[in-house]
């Protein structure tokens, strides 16, 4: 299979890397980059574990072709911390037990997060309906939609 | 040490491994990378039943960038979770059982040159005819088509038990005025789906060493399985577990890829992965199994349950796993939430040709709740008494032996009844609701740890070590395995508590066989309890080596001091006080690295009764819990939600209330898609929904809010009085959310899932009945 040649910002470094057609972004991001933060949870854009931000919207990185992304901007969880301190909506989780077993996470993590992004002071609704897309099966939802409610309370969001 | 004085008892402690969970920096086995490492596959069954006449894989082996194939003759070990169900091989040997059922695995340089290889492996089957129901299964009286040789009529295990007299009870009831109901239940199969597939990683060195990472809830029994199997002593093999992505029962044995894994990597000398599909997931399964109920129960007059009377067929799938346990607990458990003197219960473990079920959160207790608590309701209907008041009527008392030996210590039901109650108001809700709208009170417990070992050992259930050196770190070192149920942080509490240390001086070293003492797994809900009680006990020991130095150079004795607040004094007089660093240094100077251990055995006066199948059902401890839910019913359509449930759950003492209520949240939503939608569904033997689009469970905008109440009855034997939180409230859910369907629109649903083609049904049905017995179809007037 010939390959294509994309450049991709991920996490805010650049690169040129070689793909093929039937890469998608997941295997990208896991097997070429080794950013393993972002999960497999199914491979059927089913789960959601795998939801990263592509131009700051979320996207199912294992339904997308890598190809796809050619000058695209991609976000992942390993590139919400800065500078040894964790995004909010992170925090937010830790601290009011919006994770358990911590495998849907990170998809969940950026979901909210693109949510705060273009919607600071979501209603609970707004809430459950921007993370329906990803399942949790440890928590029940609560602590999570509690998560995302105190992160929308914590100081002025960074844009990135 | 009294309840105002704790430091980090008690408290909401965010999990000690958040960071690496939330940063994505946790690694789960299928992130595991090593230099050379090869990916594997597994080659399954079409068929549910056929027996295998050849296997070729020599094309498959000459593929370019195949490192390795193997097949059941390199593994021909039995083996089996229980001593007495050893049914299972790494591959199949001479049939094939369900499905799904290996036949084969590959290693290859890539994970689609593996997928490849196994298109190339050659298989030659006789079908046979596949037995898909417990009804086919057990009807079948020729030997030679039986799933296992030696399982007759494909019962994998029967039990009859009779505690008091079942008869006398039931006459009881009649005689008093009260009432006895007969009524058939059902409960669909339905699986754990943790949202990490099962994955692992092998590398056998040169050595003759293996080292196993997996995303397992039992490590040592991985461990002990992989000697059996690999024919190697047990000390030459390290089974680590790395995060795991959740387990819920489904990760509690070994499984082949596993084995697999170890054997590839044997023959390549290269590390091997495997991971599986999501679909494979639900091969895998090992859930909860199909289970029908015929439940007889009787009532006074005046409330009390006189009588009950259990037969249970449980459709196991195609090998034993945990399925005599799973069938054992669904009667065991009969007993120990309510006072029945009298218990009648008929068991029976059915083999058929469908994935293997195994151990499921709530495990064997879900379905035989869900059976009783409905018809309790109903009892409470014909006798005239609001349903909630006949269970309060019922409880138990603390520290009392039930009628088929259980012994109950600290019980907190009634309690997390009158809370849910009040919470709920439900006095002014029941049966006063508008028509579709209700509410429904379901109750449930289960076992905080299981009193006797699955492993037939005498051996300690848990160990806990502990190390202190001049850093001033604590490490503890556990054999527990956290799966996201909070295990290290409550390991890291009861020690710092116990030490009178910073949280964050503890760290947990967890389930790696070469590191860490052994602990028997993250099942049963024993891991608060019993590694609880090691970690306490290892931590007691540290302190007595402390509290020797600190004493001489307090000039005091040692049992007058207290650890808190990082310093050592003596009682009463913390200005007195030393610092824990400065105790630490002196003892490190007298006799190097602190080490202390701690175990935990369960008590024999814990362990059952002298009975066949007595084993199972023992607890402990048992834990509690009440629930009321609303639902709304829309009669048109039959469509409903639930729009709340209030719970109550005693779990002794609350370790770590943000972690307790994480436990029981989870598991109320958990029991809440099995009451609403969760069930695997078969045709001709193959698993018709085997993704999660397919397998329905409830999203973020489908989940009710959940009102959480902890009750805490400070268990006499628990580590500082804690039970378990993680199980006990799964079952609640699903009677609770059937009682206020009843309450909302009068139909009574028995046959799970609760579905509004169910619901429409049961009203169509009712209209009719309600026509027939008042002659015109019209409502009388008065």
């Amino acid at each position: 299979m010939r390959c294509e040649l994309i450049t991709i910002k991920v996490n805010g470094e650049e690169r040129t890397l070689a793909v093929a057609p039937n890469r998608t972004l997941l295997n990208l991001l896991r097997e070429d980059l080794n950013l393993t933060g972002t999960k497999q949870g199914c491979d059927d854009g089913d789960c959601g574990a795998c939801t990263v931000l592509v131009d700051g919207r979320p996207v199912l990185a294992c339904i997308k072709l890598a190809a796809q992304c050619d000058g695209c901007e991609v976000t992942t969880i390993e590139g919400l911390a800065r500078e040894g301190r964790l995004d909010r909506v992170q925090e937010a989780f830790w601290h009011e037990g919006g994770m358990q077993c911590g495998f849907c996470t990170p998809g969940m993590i950026m979901s909210s997060y693109a949510l705060l992004q273009r919607n600071p002071h979501p209603t609970e609704a707004e809430i459950r309906q921007a993370i329906s897309n990803n399942l949790c099966r440890c928590t029940g939802y609560t602590k999570i939609v509690a998560a995302v409610k105190r992160a929308a309370t914590f100081a002025e969001f960074t844009q990135r | 040490m009294s309840e105002r004085t704790f430091s980090v008892i008690g408290k909401r402690i965010p999990a000690t491994d958040g960071p690496p969970k939330v940063t994505g920096t946790a690694l789960y086995a299928d992130d595991l990378r090593l230099p050379g490492m090869l990916y594997g596959k597994i080659l399954r069954s079409p068929h549910p039943h056929a027996r295998i006449l050849r296997i070729d894989t020599s094309k498959a082996e000459r593929l370019p960038g195949v490192m390795g194939v193997v097949t059941g003759k390199d593994a021909p070990a039995r083996y089996g979770i229980l001593p007495i169900g050893h049914d299972e091989t790494a591959f199949c040997l001479d049939k094939v059982r369900y499905v799904g059922d290996e036949i084969a695995a590959v290693c290859a340089i890539s994970e689609q040159i593996a997928e490849e290889a196994l298109d190339l492996i050659e298989v030659e089957y006789e079908v046979l005819p596949a037995f898909l129901t417990p009804e086919e299964a057990m009807a079948c009286e020729d030997p030679n088509l039986w799933i296992h040789a030696d399982r007759k009529r494909n019962i994998e295990k029967e039990y009859h038990h009779h505690f008091g007299d079942v008869e006398r009870g039931f006459r009881e009831a009649i005689e008093s005025g009260g009432a006895v109901r007969f009524d058939r239940f059902f409960q669909p199969r339905v699986t754990h789906a943790p949202m990490e597939p099962h994955a692992c990683v092998a590398h056998w060195e040169h050595d003759g060493r293996v080292t196993l990472w997996t995303s397992t809830q039992t490590p040592h029994y991985v461990h002990r399985t992989l000697a059996e199997v690999l024919g190697i002593p047990m000390s030459s093999i390290r089974v680590i577990k790395p995060f795991v992505g959740g387990g819920f029962g489904g990760k509690s044995e070994t499984f082949t890829h596993e084995i697999a894994a170890c054997l590839l990597s044997k023959r390549t000398g290269r590390p091997v992965k495997f991971t599986f599909t999501r679909e494979e997931v639900f091969y895998a399964h090992r859930g909860r199994p199909e289970q029908y109920m015929e439940l007889k129960t009787g009532v006074t007059k005046d409330g009390r349950i006189t009588a009950v009377e259990a037969k249970v067929i449980q459709d196991g799938g195609a090998y034993c796993s945990y399925g005599v346990v799973t069938i054992l607990y669904a009667g065991a458990l009969l007993a120990a939430i309510y006072d029945i003197p009298n218990i009648k219960y008929d068991g029976y473990r059915v083999l058929t040709n469908k994935p293997a079920c195994g151990p499921m959160r709530g495990h064997g207790t879900v379905g035989i709740r869900f059976a009783f608590e409905s018809q309790l309701d109903m009892l409470a209907e014909e006798i005239g008494m609001d349903p909630a008041e006949l269970r309060l009527k019922n409880c138990l008392r603390p520290n009392t032996f039930t009628v088929n030996s259980l012994r109950v210590t600290s019980y907190g039901y009634d309690e997390c009844l009158r809370r849910v109650i009040e919470a709920s108001d439900w006095k002014n809700k029941r049966g006063k609701l508008p028509f579709g709208r209700g509410v429904g009170i379901g109750g449930s417990h289960y076992v905080s740890g299981a009193a006797n070992s699955i492993i037939r050992s005498k051996m300690p259930h848990s160990n806990v070590s502990i190390k202190i050196d001049y850093d001033g770190g604590v490490t503890v070192y556990t054999g527990a395995a956290e799966i996201g149920q909070g295990t290290e942080t409550i390991h890291a509490q009861i020690v710092a508590e116990e030490l009178g240390v910073a949280l964050d001086r503890v760290r947990v070293i967890a389930a790696d066989t070469a590191i860490t003492p052994v602990d028997l797994g993250s099942y049963s809900s024993r891991v608060t309890f019993m590694a609880g009680n090691a970690a306490r006990e290892a931590a007691r020991d540290i302190k007595r080596q402390l509290f020797r130095v600190a004493a001489e150079l307090l000039g005091e004795s040692p049992d007058r001091l207290v650890a808190r607040d990082e310093k050592i004094f003596p009682q009463d007089e913390p200005q007195r006080a030393i610092s824990y660093q400065e105790a630490l240094m002196a003892a490190i100077e007298q006799g190097g690295t602190l080490i202390g251990k701690g175990a935990y055995t369960p008590p024999p006066e814990a362990q059952g009764g002298n009975f066949r199948g007595a084993g199972v059902g023992p607890g402990v401890a048992y834990s509690y819990s009440a629930q009321v839910a609303e639902v709304t019913v829309d009669p048109e359509t039959g469509q409903f939600t639930v729009d709340k449930i209030w719970v109550a759950h005693d779990c002794g003492r609350a370790i770590n209330v943000l972690n307790v209520e994480g436990q029981v949240e989870g598991s109320v939503w958990m029991g809440l898609g099995q009451a609403v939608a969760e069930e695997q569904i078969f045709e001709k033997g193959l698993t018709m929904n085997p993704g999660l689009l397919e397998y329905k469970t409830a999203s973020a905008v489908d989940s009710p809010p959940i009102e959480t109440i902890i009750v805490e009855t400070i268990d006499p034997e628990g580590p500082f009085g804690a039970k378990e939180a993680g199980e006990g409230s799964l079952a609640a859910t699903i009677p609770a959310v059937a009682n206020a369907i009843y309450d909302a629109v009068g139909v009574r649903i028995r046959d799970l899932p609760i579905t509004p083609e169910k619901i429409l049904k049961a009203l169509a049905e009712k209209r009719r009945r309600d026509k027939d017995a008042n002659g015109h179809g019209e409502k009388p007037t008065a």
